[in-house]
């Protein structure tokens, strides 16, 4: 399960992904992290069994968490089935299929959102 | 043997007729051979669906009461050309709206009426005796014109090189989005469906006849603009009515960081008459290459990296330098194939009938660059030829004394041999003096990745380094890589007022 979490710098600085994981035991996946010095964001993956746990203990401690069921969506009323997305994903997310119909990977995306401007037909978009 | 048209035509009508698409016809072609073929097979339908930005559509409004001349007119926004009597316009499908830039464009004008949706049409014209309207504002729909036909001017490439882009950074191109470092191969086309491949000397495709164009019937013209058949990249000329067009094959769409473009299908079914339509129309993906372009050099002549085939483009990854680049396509093969099977409905159930050429299509023609009698600026009709260099063993003070005396921001850095190694700008030395540390010399400060120009270069692609880099000066040098002028922002203001701006 997939994780967006917000961080404010504001005060304290707190280690907080490090300090998750010394107090769960679970071991976080930081897929994505954008981090300047007065605030943060992170994309991190964890189990699905333990995404409660990490997502409670990290709001104890200040930060702002959204559970992301969904990567990338495609709308296929306006997909064209061109493939434009595919050699752009860093995750491999997109392919065809045998009839060259796209298909996606959902889990895989990490919501980088560089498919969305790739795509001439706007069919992409992030749950953000 | 040989078939005639009007046999073919007369199997249509039957509903005898033999129609397979391009797709399937080179394993029939392998299986019966030639021979077997042509009397097996009547007709090859073929199809392709991409981004074809030479096209548009005539609209006629109908007059008005009190009648208006309209002489510049806008559909949603986007500016259609009204230089045609008084109540008719083209509508480019690369046109941007004057509010939502490159979210919305002549193609999405098009695509929106087809699929129903109105249009605000607003107009004006200075008024004359016969035309006294000077402006007018108007919902319409499709059916509400008396004409809306499209007419294509560059449309079904028989193939287009790939893209590949070898500098560090994004390329955003009508090839679409180009990773850095070669990290992406971006290619267009059908291949083995496109019409033109199935029929390369334009023996059966020419005036008159008869093709599907974004789900109607339509026809093609002639030779397309641009057309360079004797290279490999012969384009039609193409019309259709656009009433009876569908979405499914007129699609608008934006190139991130180019423009609007319209993704257009079209099919031509082609009459197997004799052997060679036959060996023509078994042409596989594997026979057609086209060259990978490095499209990291804004130039038109660009470096070819590879020649690569449809096949290989199609696989998914190609091999360059020893590493396997992934592909993406920019058009549809999923909606060629369509197009290809829906035609071959078409022609089975006697909807269209074939006919050849009236007249024909030159299959030798080569396309020409622009003829230009004034060269626009180069770098050397502006640049500065006074250059205030520094040695890289210098130490930092003395840069800053020579930034004073020389008045300029920029210090070129020169080693012994006098070749350019790096640059040091007024905010580096100054930097350099406010916080006193290990640097010393010139050569601790520099930055060592400099961005140059040569005095040949046009100053337009100049001017795009400075702001894709976001610098203010570019050393200009030889080819020994001796820095010979300066070329500053200061500069760029001799081109206004200047020659250059008449």
């Amino acid at each position: 399960m997939k994780l967006l979490v917000n961080f404010s710098r504001g005060k304290g600085r707190k280690p907080i992904i490090a300090q998750v994981v010394r107090d769960t035991g679970v071991l976080i996946n930081v897929e994505r992290a954008v981090i300047d010095s007065s605030e943060g964001e992170a994309l991190i993956d964890v189990p699905d069994d333990q995404c409660r746990l990490v997502s409670d203990t990290m709001t104890k401690l200040g930060a702002r968490v959204r559970i992301l069921e969904h990567g990338v969506t495609l709308n296929e009323s306006e997909c064209v089935d061109c493939g434009a997305c595919i050699s752009i994903c860093p995750r491999e997310v997109f392919s065809f299929n045998t009839d060259f119909k796209l298909q996606l990977v959902e889990e895989r995306c990490v919501l980088c959102g560089k498919c969305m401007e790739a795509c001439p037909h706007n069919a992409l978009t992030l749950p953000l | 043997m040989r078939k005639s048209i009007d046999q073919i035509n007369e199997r249509i009508r039957d509903g005898n007729a033999r129609v397979v698409t391009a797709e399937e016809m080179p394993d029939i072609v392998a299986d019966l051979g030639v021979n077997g073929a042509l009397k097996e097979v009547d007709v090859v339908t073929t199809g392709t669906f991409g981004a074809m930005c030479s096209s548009g559509a005539f609209f006629n409004f109908g007059h008005a009461e009190p009648p208006i001349r309209m002489e510049r007119i806008w559909l949603n926004d986007v500016e259609a050309y009204g230089g045609l009597a008084a109540v008719d316009a083209y509508i480019g499908a690369t046109q941007q709206s004057t509010t939502r830039e490159d979210q919305y464009g002549g193609a999405h004008v098009m695509e929106d009426l087809v699929a129903g949706k109105a249009v605000e049409l607003r107009a004006i014209s200075r008024g004359t005796d016969c035309y006294p309207r000077r402006t007018i504002s108007t919902d319409l729909l499709l059916e509400n014109l008396n004409q809306a036909i499209m007419c294509n001017p560059r449309n079904a490439y028989q193939r287009y090189n790939a893209a590949v882009n070898t500098t560090d950074r994004t390329l955003h191109t009508y090839m679409g989005t180009l990773l850095p470092n070669s990290g992406n191969i971006t290619y267009s086309g059908s291949g083995l469906l496109n019409p033109i491949s199935n029929d390369p000397k334009f023996r059966l495709i020419g005036s008159g006849v008869p093709i599907f164009l974004c789900g109607a019937p339509g026809m093609v013209v002639g030779e397309g603009t641009q057309h360079s058949p004797a290279g490999g990249f012969g384009t039609l000329m193409v019309t259709g009515d656009m009433t009876r067009m569908s979405q499914e094959f007129l699609r608008a769409a934006t190139m991130f960081g180019y423009g609007v473009t319209l993704y257009v299908g079209l099919g031509i079914p082609l009459p197997v008459i004799d052997r060679d339509v036959v060996r023509a129309t078994a042409i596989r993906n594997e026979d057609i290459t086209v060259e990978i372009l490095d499209y990291g050099i804004p130039s038109r002549n660009r470096p070819a990296m590879r020649n690569v085939t449809y096949a290989e483009l199609r696989s998914g990854t190609v091999n360059l330098n020893g590493e396997e680049i992934r592909t993406s396509s920019l058009s549809s093969f999923r909606k060629a194939r369509l197009i290809a099977e829906t035609l071959k409905d078409w022609v089975r159930q006697g909807k269209m009938e074939l006919s050849l050429p009236t007249r024909a299509i030159n299959h030798l023609k080569q396309v020409r660059p622009l003829y230009e009698t004034v060269k626009g600026p180069r770098v050397l009709d502006i640049m500065d030829r006074q250059v205030v260099s520094i040695g890289e063993g210098e130490e930092i003070k003395t840069a800053a004394q020579t930034l004073l005396k020389g008045e300029t921001n920029h210090l070129p850095v020169i080693n012994r041999e006098g070749i350019l190694v790096g640059i040091v700008t007024t905010f580096d030395v100054s930097k350099a003096v406010a916080n006193p540390g290990k640097a010393s010399l010139v050569r601790d400060i520099m930055k060592t990745k400099v961005i140059t120009t040569t005095p040949d270069e046009a100053v337009d692609i100049a001017v795009r380094k400075l702001e894709q880099h976001n610098i203010s000066a570019l050393p200009v040098v030889d080819a020994h890589h001796h820095v010979v002028a300066m070329l500053t922002a200061i500069d760029l203001g001799k081109l206004l007022g200047g020659r250059w701006l008449k």
